[in-house]
């Protein structure tokens, strides 16, 4: 079997009454690979999970695990294993007995048992913690002994659900490191869930981005963060700014024109071919903007705009400007490069000016109210927290 | 300061223990007491103290009531924990408005005289009942043999009076026992058996020690069973402790008998509380962490 196909979902579904939990999907995950299903609550992300670990049978469709049939497999015969989000360690065992627990099922030799476990506990660095019970240990202890008691196994593929949400920032910055450390270490496949994309951008080879139970783009950090395929994907990977507008004129085979309200002409980049009096929405990251007091000399690839700054908040490694350009509030980031001290930085209520490359910016065709609010907008007003900003911005 | 506190604490306990001692302590040492007096023989009690009731407690009948007690009560408790943990787990799985219909359902009977309710066992234990008909009818009974007045029946009510008292603690415990667990100890290999053994159970531990202790006890004092389903061969130490009371008149023998149960009853428990435990296993009673 390939490696390619090491783990096959083909036309999965999941209906739990009327609501498609999980809707066809299917997609593939190389063996060795740490691949993520990315999406907010209730896009169906676990529920694949739980069809991957035996948990939920599929209304459609099959799973494959390295060339075999594993759909119909209960549980205890697949050779998945899960790390729970709230670790489920066994309360009235201890760490060494949590970890033994898969081997004891499978009625191994006492001395096999005591070296597997031994050798976990080294892997985790646990050793003399072995004989505490688990509600004597920290968080992320229990993480660690969830994972071991799930590699002892030597399960072909590793699901994570969500492992990292009940820590702190700090712990799960470490945590994240050490997964990624693990993952490269034992080399086994990685399936991970989540809905916090700065854990799937760092820890995954590939994401698969869900929304109400289908995959709506998958592929690897990069590429999902720098081209979106649709505004959902935009909107819920880190931030960025939509404009609303149609094509007023195709340039050339790769370019458009857009008019948007209020702006001068926008140049774009237009790799989907979207043609003459098609309306589109425009989106653009914040970082990929430049501002500026004086308005920039730049070539004639550049969009150019004035407007007056709204908002600054300023973070040390960077600065968020939000800059009004007639009916939109535009997100501007700024990382700060050299000694900022030398400048005179730009402040509330300043006139400037923000340029951006046609290459930075790429037409998205779908846009809804929910995908708005999923980008982090300060409110305009004291009491207005709901993103009812006006345009799309 | 913090003794302060404490010592508030305490106050607020003091209503309830001077309850405990005014109308539990204080009778309990009485009846303990009476046991150390001479009978009168117009069926009180004379003056003075005497350790002849103590010496009559050698009685060669005693021995094999208060074995059959015993052993009527544990096949009680162990029968009544076997019905009750499946029916405790079904509970705790099941839907909120099944549950609460389903948990109605067992609590009900108890609004309905316990006395009725074993005179019901005496109508439909009868030899001309429709049980005993019916078994009959199916060859697994003679027509000679009586579903009455032994002590098969009285186990039956037995079981059938405490069972409940069984349900509830192990249900109490089922429903915050976290059954992603046995979603966990699945996923690690273990069959449907195995994690309800070596995961369910003892995450129940607390509800099953309780359950015990909820059957046993009161099935070691049972009067009414024995006396209204049970036969000569049935009698248990309630029913000799009544007998002594109501026929007899002999007070001081009867409590120096309900002394004995007491203290039989007061075996288990204490033994409970100093089971040889690991580190960390909570205190059954307070459940503070040892």
């Amino acid at each position: 079997m390939a490696d390619q196909e090491f783990l096959e979902f083909e036309d999965v579904s999941k209906y739990f009454g009327r609501i498609h939990a999980v809707d066809h999907v299917s997609f593939s995950v190389r063996k060795g690979e740490f691949f993520s299903l990315l999406g907010p609550s209730g896009c169906g992300k676990t529920t694949l999970l739980r069809i991957l670990a035996g948990f939920e049978r599929p209304d459609t469709g099959r799973v494959l695990l390295d060339g075999r049939d594993i759909t119909a497999l209960p549980p205890h015969q697949r050779k998945v294993n899960t790390i729970f989000q709230n670790y489920a360690l066994f309360p009235h065992l201890t760490v060494r007995e949590n970890i033994a627990f898969g081997l004891l099922i499978e009625k191994r030799p006492k001395k096999e048992i005591e070296k597997e476990v031994e050798r976990m506990l080294a892997l985790i660095q646990m050793e003399d913690q072995a004989e505490k019970y688990p509600d004597k240990i920290s968080g992320g202890q229990k993480q660690r002994v969830a994972i071991a008691r799930a590699l002892i196994k030597k399960p072909q593929v590793l699901l994570l659900d969500e492992p990292l949400a009940a820590l702190d920032l700090k712990l799960r910055q470490r945590m994240l490191m050490e997964l990624d450390l693990i993952h490269d270490e034992v080399g086994i496949t990685f399936l991970y869930v989540t809905h916090d994309q700065g854990e799937a951008m760092s820890l995954s080879d590939r994401i698969a981005v869900m929304n109400h139970g289908v995959i709506e783009q998958m592929g690897t950090p990069a590429e999902i963060y720098e081209a979106p395929r649709s505004s959902f994907v935009a909107a819920f990977i880190g931030d960025t700014n939509f404009f609303e507008g149609l094509v007023a004129e195709v340039v050339g085979d790769e370019y458009s024109r857009l008019a948007i309200d209020g702006f001068p002409p926008v140049l774009c980049f237009n790799d989907k071919h979207i043609s003459l009096g098609n309306p589109v929405y425009l989106s653009i990251r914040p970082e990929k903007f430049h501002i500026s007091r004086e308005k920039p000399e730049t070539g004639n690839k550049h969009n150019v705009v004035p407007g007056k700054v709204e908002d600054v908040i300023y973070q040390g490694l960077m600065t968020r400007y939000w800059v009004r350009v007639e009916g939109y509030r535009i997100s501007v980031v700024q990382q700060h490069s050299r000694f900022l001290l030398d400048e005179k930085p730009i402040r509330w209520d300043e006139e400037v000016w923000i340029s951006w490359h046609a290459d930075d910016g790429y037409m998205l065709e779908r846009y809804s109210e929910s995908d708005e609010k999923l980008m982090s907008l300060p409110p305009e007003n004291i009491g207005e927290m709901n993103g009812e900003g006006n345009g799309a911005a | 300061m913090k003794d302060r506190r404490r010592f508030l604490e305490l106050l607020a306990t003091a209503p309830s223990a001077l309850w405990l001692a005014v109308f539990f302590l204080v009778p309990t040492v009485v009846v303990f007491a009476i046991a150390f007096k001479p009978t009168s023989p117009y069926g009180g009690v004379d003056a003075g103290w005497t350790l002849e009731t103590l010496a009559s407690l050698g009685n060669p009948n005693y021995p094999s009531i208060l074995w059959r007690t015993f052993w009527l009560s544990i096949l009680t408790t162990v029968i009544s924990i076997i019905i009750a943990t499946p029916v405790g787990y079904f509970l705790a799985r099941v839907r909120k408005r099944w549950r609460q219909f389903l948990l109605l359902l067992i609590i009900v009977p108890f609004w309905t005289s316990f006395l009725i309710r074993i005179f019901a066992w005496k109508v439909l234990l009868h030899p001309d009942g429709f049980i005993k008909e019916g078994l009959v009818f199916l060859h697994l009974v003679d027509g000679g043999t009586s579903l009455l007045y032994n002590a098969w029946a009285v186990l039956l009510v037995m079981i059938y009076s405490y069972l409940p008292f069984a349900i509830l603690p192990i249900y109490a415990a089922a429903e915050r026992f976290d059954f992603q667990l046995i979603e966990a100890a699945r996923d690690l290999g273990a069959r449907q058996w195995q994690s309800f053994y070596r995961i369910f159970l003892p995450g129940i531990r607390r509800g099953l020690l309780t359950a015990v202790l909820m059957v046993f006890i009161p099935a070691l004092g049972s009067y009414l069973i024995p006396d209204l389903v049970g036969g000569p061969d049935s009698e248990m130490l309630g029913n000799k402790i009544a007998q002594r009371v109501f026929m007899d008149r002999n007070l001081p023998h009867a409590s120096a008998l309900s002394a004995l149960l007491t203290l039989a009853v007061l075996l288990p428990m204490t033994a409970v509380l100093f089971l040889p435990g690991r580190k960390g296993r909570p205190d059954l009673m307070t459940g503070e962490e040892k």
